[in-house]
């Protein structure tokens, strides 16, 4: 893995380079690695008692009657509760956003009360001193009920026939409407027009770690400790606060080891609230760890969209417009605290987005059913809005009789126009799609490919080539939910210490989750300070501790987080070298650090270790001048403002072989060319956009949340809920151009979600392209052999 | 996700082990690999497992007279790895791979897949175009039945209450051939067939089919495609889109045969 090949840092932007940009291998892979992992579940309290939870077995149900008496004189059975119980201790919530005009949502309570709207809703608990215990009990829950229609249609949710709610008089949770004015004409008049629709599978992020919390009430304080696989520790403070009714000051929550998220755990559950509430109902710590099976119900899913798209384009390959019309199904309630409304908005904002085009229409409308809840999941959007774009895009080109690399660079917004301002409102600072695009089109080999591909055409082998260009929402400024009344911080924070021994201590709000965000601060903190990165000790995941901030989700870790570290970090520095200053009776001008020593500026020579630094700084500060206090401890924030999202831009290209007659697609290889500003360390970056490209595939070839007509689940076991696996994946080959932003120091962008949300096209393409020379199409996701078999009329 | 209670008993001796499985609620545990996860399912709940691993006599693979006999204790990766496999039995080694995954190959048994008798399986229809005999031991002494009357439907064998299956003798078979069609390395077959020739016949059998194995003994490629019962659809897959695979799978063995 070699370092990046183009110039790090943007004109203007001034950072001591140090370790940004090397591959530094992070701290906490061996600690995981030998077993040395803290995850919810290993932790061990005295008196912890279990839950399990007795999940409503049908879609849409009355409760007429829950008998819990037998439950309770189980063996080890702590105490049984309804939802009526635990709401005595848990507010319900209500899941809207005021800038997302219109959306509603009915109150959902911990545990269910009078009616459960998914099957398995949790609608009352069991605590016992073991959770096979608890497991054991709940088999004796006795509940009578009175099933109810159920609605598991998207169209038909629309039509409103049957209303899940009635409170809410309709079925449609949130709708969005966006015209530029004057489609209507240009679709009209245009050379060209071509439409589709594409369907994408409802699909969930298969976690390593299952959800997990362990709270721990302490009736003494009234305060309450939560141990959490979380990725917004600071929210769920908030939250728990709130809707527990404890001063938020006694409120702690804790997130120790994280085994991957991809946004699964940054929204608010039920049963984890219900955990929250029996830990101070009980007054004594209570562990709830979702296994396998609940996480395929109650885990929120993601996408289940239809979408109908159109574009207008004249003869010689120019987009003049495009018009969407898309529908998504969110499960009977709107998540909590972030809404079930943002995907389908992103939908909105997104589609389109790599090109040139002044006309764009949208209308989307977003529906209940009685399915399981579905929010944000990585990528949130961006697969949907890619693979609309490019599905269509590669139609038109095909129309006209354009390559489709030569149709991209025809019609991507020029490298030169930013900033930018695209047709649905979204701002771009600075994009580089058509050096993406080239770089793309040398590492693929792209011509080479292409006459390969028509060779092997003749010894009736079927290849396919994908072109997926993207851009995606980085490091989200209060746009995303504080506007909207969320108390979710844009903002993060870093404090820095300089320790006796010139150790450096950080402590950021932005939480690892695996992906190596504690590796990247230490990165960072290491090269603003100047000192060698085995100095660093990194801290995040406690509100106890770190200072206030959004934690992980919108890629915004590096770009955000990242910059309060390296803010904090410059402070550390200037303060150290007051210290020096004094210490040496010289000016701080002729100073600075490299190599965990106080250096002179200008001729490189040692001047003072800061082991002798620190030492003097805490133990024998008498020595110093009597007017001096040196602050050795320093702490920045950052918030992005100038624009309400860093966008990034990429392109991706995928290579499938197509088995006409099994309908099996082959995965050959696999490109992503990504520009996400400054890369801190390239390892991880391409880790992360490989892994989110094996999502993606995912979604385009294996995952689907199958429901049968009455509301069940059919597949939520790991046997038959296919995630993609190694063996099946292809070389994923990544590059990148840097364009950093200029709205930080750092100048880094997101990039955990770039992988996920271009793969699903690419891959769609490739496959479309193979099969184009027999006459076939498919545009329903995930392309199982059947759905291309269908395409091919072979069954 | 936490198995009921349950008894567990580990016999030294299959006459201990006799005595164990007929106590009320029994039930034999071998690799695990199938009955662990519905235990921890709750999908079944049996009082008393009797893990029969610890049976001296039922880990060897030997050739003779013929056929191999393979103990029923072996598991995937000790047939996998056998010489003696490999050399008389090439449709076996051919399919071992495609058994799950090879941790999953390192506890799972044959006899324990075989006495599942899971159609989607490869080892049954393996048995099943070879001709094996299953080897059956209780009390009463021991007995030999075909592996095609041996599978009797889904998850349903000719074992009987007291019966233990001890090992399988599979006919040396040197033509063969084994595909099978999976998403995903290592998942259960959409569809698949395991195929011998003997004598000039050919004996192919599918599965992830029927309930069982099905077993055709076609004279032509024709015949064979023309003679294939209607597949069950599964959760990805209509019957059609079985048999058409089905029928794709038998052009592709056929001249291998």
């Amino acid at each position: 893995m070699g370092k990046a090949e183009l110039p790090l840092h943007a004109p203007g932007t001034q950072v001591d380079k140090g370790y940004i940009g090397e591959s530094t291998p992070r701290p906490n892979a061996q600690r995981l690695l030998q077993g040395r992992g803290a995850f919810t579940d290993d932790l061990r309290f005295p008196r912890l008692a279990h839950v399990a939870f007795f999940r409503s077995p049908y879609a849409h149900a009355r409760i007429r009657k829950l008998s819990l008496e037998k439950a309770r004189a189980q063996p080890g059975v702590v105490g049984v509760f309804d939802g009526r119980a635990v709401a005595e201790y848990c507010k319900p919530w209500v899941a809207v956003l005021a800038h997302l005009k219109g959306i509603k949502s009915p109150a959902q309570h911990a545990i269910a009360i009078e009616r459960a709207c998914w099957q398995g809703e949790a609608c009352a608990a069991v605590v016992a001193e073991s959770r096979t215990q608890a497991e054991d009990a709940v088999q004796h829950i006795e509940a009578e009920w009175e099933e109810l229609p159920v609605v598991v249609d998207m169209e038909e949710s629309l039509s409103g026939k049957r209303v899940i709610h009635p409170d809410l008089g309709d079925n449609i949770c949130f709708k969005r409407e966006h015209d530029t004015g004057g489609v209507e004409e240009i679709f009209a008049k245009a050379d060209v027009v071509v439409e589709d629709t594409f369907h994408f599978g409802r699909h969930t992020g298969v976690c390593v770690e299952g959800r997990a919390i362990l709270a721990d009430y302490n009736a003494a304080e009234h305060s309450l400790t939560v141990y959490h696989a979380t990725q917004a520790p600071h929210m769920m403070q908030d939250i728990f606060s709130r809707h527990l009714n404890i001063p938020e000051g006694n409120v702690r929550v804790i997130a120790k080891d994280v085994g991957g998220s991809f946004g699964i755990k940054v929204h608010v559950y039920a049963d984890e609230m219900a955990t929250a509430a029996l830990s101070i109902m009980l007054r004594r710590p209570v562990k709830f760890v979702a296994d396998r099976l609940e996480s395929f119900l109650s885990d929120i899913h993601a996408r289940e969209h239809r979408a109908r798209v159109r574009l207008a384009c004249t003869k010689a390959g120019e987009i003049l417009a495009f018009d969407l019309d898309d529908l998504t199904a969110i499960g009977p309630y709107s998540v909590y605290p972030r809404t079930s409304g943002i995907e389908g908005n992103q939908v909105v904002n997104l589609t389109g987005g790599p090109y040139k085009h002044q006309k764009y229409r949208a209308r989307m409308h977003v529906v209940f059913t009685n399915k399981n809840v579905t929010c944000q999941y990585r990528a949130v959007g961006h697969p949907i809005a890619v693979a609309l774009t490019e599905g269509i895009v590669d139609l038109a080109a095909q129309k006209i009789g354009i390559d489709p690399a030569d149709f991209r660079r025809k019609n991507l917004i020029s490298d030169d126009a930013y900033p930018y301002t695209f047709p649905s409102g979204i701002k771009f600072e600075k994009l580089s799609h058509h050096k993406a695009l080239d770089l793309l089109l040398r590492i693929t080999n792209y011509a080479g490919l292409r006459a390969e591909q028509s060779r092997l055409r003749q010894q009736k082998i079927y290849r396919g080539i994908g072109l997926a260009a993207m851009i995606e929402v980085t490091n989200p400024s209060p746009a995303f939910y504080g506007v909207g009344g969320a108390r979710i911080s844009a903002q993060d924070g870093a404090t820095l210490r300089l320790e006796p021994t010139g150790m450096v201590t950080v402590m950021c709000s932005v939480t690892e989750q695996g992906q190596g965000t504690e590796g990247i601060f230490a990165q960072i903190a290491a090269s603003a300070v100047g000192v060698s990165i085995d100095k660093v000790r990194v801290i995040t995941g406690d509100t106890g501790v770190t200072p206030y901030g959004g934690g992980t989700w919108a890629s915004r870790g590096a770009g955000i987080g990242g910059e309060a570290v390296l803010l904090a970090g410059r402070a550390l520095r200037a303060n150290m070298l007051d210290v020096a200053a004094k210490m040496l009776s010289l000016d701080k001008a002729e100073l600075d650090v490299r190599d965990n020593h106080v250096i002179n500026r200008l001729t490189g020579e040692a001047k003072l270790p800061l082991a002798e630094l620190g030492r003097v700084a805490y133990f024998r500060p008498d020595t110093l001048p009597i007017d001096f206090q040196s602050e050795l401890t320093v702490t920045r924030h950052y918030t992005p403002r100038q624009y309400g999202f860093t966008f990034t831009n990429g392109i991706q290209a995928s290579l499938v072989e197509v088995d006409p007659d099994t309908g099996f697609v082959k995965l050959l290889k696999h490109w992503c060319v990504e520009d996400s500003g400054t890369v801190i360390n390239p390892m991880l970056v391409d880790e992360q956009i490989r892994g989110g490209v094996v999502q993606g595939i995912g979604a385009a070839l294996y995952e689907e949340c199958l429901y049968g007509p009455d509301g069940q689940l059919l597949n939520g076991n790991m046997a038959d809920y296919l995630v993609p696996m190694a063996g099946e994946m292809p070389d994923i080959v990544c590059a990148h151009i840097e364009t950093p932003t200029l709205q930080s120091q750092l100048g880094a962008k997101g990039v955990g979600e770039a992988g996920t949300a271009g793969a699903p096209a690419a891959v769609m393409n490739a496959i479309n392209d193979a099969l184009a020379p027999l006459g076939a199409r498919v545009t329903r996701m995930p392309f199982t052999p059947e759905r291309i078999l269908q395409a091919l009329k072979k069954v | 996700m936490k198995a009921p209670s349950f008894a567990y008993a580990k016999p030294r001796t299959l006459a201990e082990a006799f005595e164990l499985i007929e106590r009320p609620g029994a039930k034999i545990l071998a690799g695990g690999q199938s009955l662990i996860p519905t235990l921890n399912m709750r999908l079944s709940a049996p009082e008393l497992l009797v893990d029969i691993t610890g049976l001296a006599g039922l880990s060897n693979i030997e050739a003779k007279n013929g056929a191999v006999r393979i103990g029923a204790l072996c598991t995937h990766a000790m047939v996998e790895r056998s010489p003696e496999v490999r050399e008389h039995l090439p449709l076996l080694a051919e399919a071992m791979p495609h058994i799950a995954h090879p941790a999953i190959r390192n506890r799972g048994t044959l006899g324990g897949s075989l006495a599942l008798a899971d159609p989607a399986a490869e080892l049954p229809a393996c048995a099943v175009a070879l001709d094996a005999v299953l080897i059956i031991a209780s009390r009463k002494g021991e007995r030999r039945v075909r592996a095609v009357e041996f599978f009797k439907g889904l998850f349903e064998t000719d074992l009987k209450q007291g019966e233990i299956l001890v090992g399988a003798e599979f006919p040396k078979a040197e033509k063969s051939a084994f595909v099978e069609l999976t998403r995903r390395h290592g998942d259960y077959a959409i569809v698949g067939l395991a195929a011998v020739t003997k004598q000039r016949e050919r004996r192919i059998s599918l599965f992830g089919f029927a309930d069982r194995p099905v077993l055709i003994r076609p004279g032509s490629l024709e015949e064979a495609k023309g003679s294939l019962p209607k597949p069950a659809a599964d959760l990805y897959h209509s019957s059609a889109t079985k048999l058409h695979l089905a029928k794709v799978l038998l052009e592709r063995a056929w001249n291998r045969l």
